[in-house]
């Protein structure tokens, strides 16, 4: 059992109540589904889209399924879960407005983390370099990467408003992944990433 | 009851244990026939704890027996999944009792075309009843009852054998906790019944096989059921295996031999592969369990939609599939995870990568060893098995 995992995802974990149903879309490795089986007594599954990560996920008892976030959230049940979480993912999704309401479909409660593209590392390298930003949580060039939907904190505000979506809770991390407290303005300035708790309005 | 036994049932029965059942009441088959009594044979190996909650069951596939981990009492060859059971092995003695019975229909023991019908006292043969997936299962739920064991910790099993542990998660849902279908569908296709039909066609043409009365005749239909044999073994095959075990080499000849002898490596290799599947295998049986593959379908069982036959289900699923397996391809497992999906299930699916064909399953995988080992790993800790590691 490995009690560390990475600062965005004890965030995700934390937003999580004990001995209830998840649904981790783009597990990864699992480190989250993991924690969330051994700590929190969660009835975890999760999706995967590299084949190598199922696989990985599967030999270390998890269940794991090989699926991707556009394409296969549509055939669970409304309700089968009480979250169903997206961390890092929304990005590179093809439809992130879609994929978000058949989360909340799904689950009961989604829980979305996701780059701020309106940090000010993001905004100096855009408006005084001239180039596409790279930074720790936006690693890739502008020809490799897979995020296609990137959005600033004050964006996704604004979907979940449109889309009729309560947010429970927001937490914004700085780049030492550290959370900040700030007015809006300040924090779509300041956040490197942010971590939502959604429901059904 | 053993009068009626071919040599091979002998020298099975010998080295496996057996239950004979349906005596006060009888099987109740798909095609409406009461069958009783019948005769299963099984193997075990390890034992039952005192729980009575380590059981796994192993679905055997077609042409494969109960003797899964250790020397074949007729072939002399070893067990046919030696490298997934026994000491060391994923499914180690040590930690579950594992069964494994000989399908109804099949010829290693159990109930067949070859038995003697109690109403009789003639040979079966083509008078035996059609069986289906659903019937072996019943059977094998039967046995269970017999042996006072109420409930399986795995069921698990590879082609027709993962189409048993699709049929007993959809019939028994309260009697697995953990079920693994590999390379496996939740029907058969056109494609793999028109193998089947060749097969089948293949064995009734030849002169010798009588009608399916070619014991009374003191014949043996063995060129047909070798050439159903070879048709088969392709299907196993990938492409790609087969080019790079044979290519176009030649046997035991150094230029083409201008004849119909088998110039090239793979018909020599065919041909063996025919020849001796005759020796242990019975080709009345060979149209039964083919018949039973072509019957099997979980949809259509269930009102046309798959999840239905998991509605509710609280068993722990893994499905396996390989990249290479044309016969049931990956395709058609993702179906039924989809359709596990629309149920809610707990379900995990590996496709592995491999370029050895449907017959990965039964060869040396350390990807599907791994995902297994992980998977019961996870589903011994949920279901409180000690030991297990």
């Amino acid at each position: 059992m490995n009690a560390a995992i990475r600062v965005d995802l004890q965030l995700i974990a934390d937003m999580v109540e004990p001995a209830t149903r998840a649904l981790d879309v783009g597990c990864g490795d699992g480190a989250l589904l993991a924690y969330l089986v051994d700590f929190k007594r969660v009835d975890a599954r999760g999706m995967e889209l590299s084949q190598a990560g199922v696989n990985a996920c599967v030999a270390n008892g998890l269940s794991v399924i090989q699926g991707d976030a556009d394409a296969d959230l549509r055939d669970y049940p409304d309700d089968a879960f009480d979250y169903v979480i997206l961390s890092q993912t929304l990005q590179a999704t093809r439809e992130p407005r879609e994929v978000l309401s058949q989360m909340l479909r799904v689950g009961k409660r989604a829980i979305v983390s996701f780059p701020n593209f309106a940090h000010w590392q993001v905004r100096l390298r855009l408006v005084f370099g001239g180039r596409m930003p790279e930074t720790a949580s936006l690693p890739y060039k502008w020809y490799d990467t897979p995020n296609i939907h990137l959005c600033s904190i004050d964006d996704f505000r604004a979907l979940c408003r449109d889309m009729g979506v309560k947010v429970e809770r927001a937490i914004v991390l700085n780049s030492k992944s550290r959370p900040i407290h700030m007015p809006p303005l300040l924090a779509n300035l300041f956040g490197e990433q942010a971590v939502f708790l959604l429901r059904r309005a | 009851m053993f009068d009626d036994l071919t040599d091979a049932e002998r020298k099975a029965l010998a080295q496996c244990r057996h239950a004979v059942l349906g005596t006060e009441r009888p099987l109740r088959l798909d095609c409406g026939v009461d069958l009783g009594p019948y005769r299963v044979a099984y193997q075990t190996y390890g034992t039952l704890n005192a729980a009575r909650s380590n059981a796994v069951l192993v679905c055997h596939p077609l042409t494969c027996d109960q003797f899964v981990a250790e020397r074949h009492p007729v072939t002399g060859k070893e067990g046919w999944w030696e490298s997934l059971v026994g000491p060391g092995k994923v499914l180690d003695p040590a930690h579950y009792f594992i069964i494994c019975v000989n399908v109804l229909g099949h010829c290693m023991g159990s109930t067949g075309p070859q038995a003697r019908n109690p109403a009789t006292g003639q040979t079966w043969n083509l008078g035996f009843p059609v069986v289906t997936i659903a019937d072996m299962v019943r059977a094998q739920a039967a046995l269970l009852d017999h042996l006072g064991i109420p409930d399986l910790f795995c069921v698990i099993g590879g082609s027709m054998g993962g189409m048993q542990v699709l049929e007993w998660a959809a019939t028994f849902p309260d009697r697995v906790f953990s079920a693994v279908p590999i390379a496996c569908a939740a029907h058969h296709s056109a494609q793999n019944i028109a193998f089947h039909e060749v097969g089948r066609q293949a064995i009734m043409a030849d002169p010798d096989w009588k009608g399916g009365d070619y014991r009374a005749h003191d014949t043996l239909p063995a060129r047909g059921l070798s050439v159903a044999r070879m048709t088969a073994h392709i299907t196993y095959l990938s492409e790609q295996a087969l080019q790079r075990k044979f290519g176009r080499s030649l046997q035991n000849r150094d230029v083409l031999g201008f004849s119909f002898d088998a110039d090239f490596q793979v018909e020599s290799y065919l041909r063996h592969q025919g020849s001796t599947f005759v020796a242990r295998f019975d080709a009345n049986s060979y149209l039964y369990i083919t018949r039973a593959m072509d019957y099997f379908d979980l949809a259509g069982a269930h009102g046309g939609v798959l999840a239905n036959a998991f509605k509710g289900t609280a068993t722990r699923f893994c499905l396996v599939s390989f990249t290479s397996d044309w016969l049931f391809p990956t395709r058609e497992s993702r179906e039924i995870v989809h359709a596990l999906n629309a149920a809610a299930a707990n379900v995990s699916f590996v496709e592995v990568a491999s370029d050895k064909g449907h017959d990965a399953f039964l060869l040396d995988e350390p990807e599907m060893f791994r995902t297994l080992q992980g998977f019961l790993k996870g589903a011994a800790a949920v279901r409180g098995l000690v030991g297990v590691s």
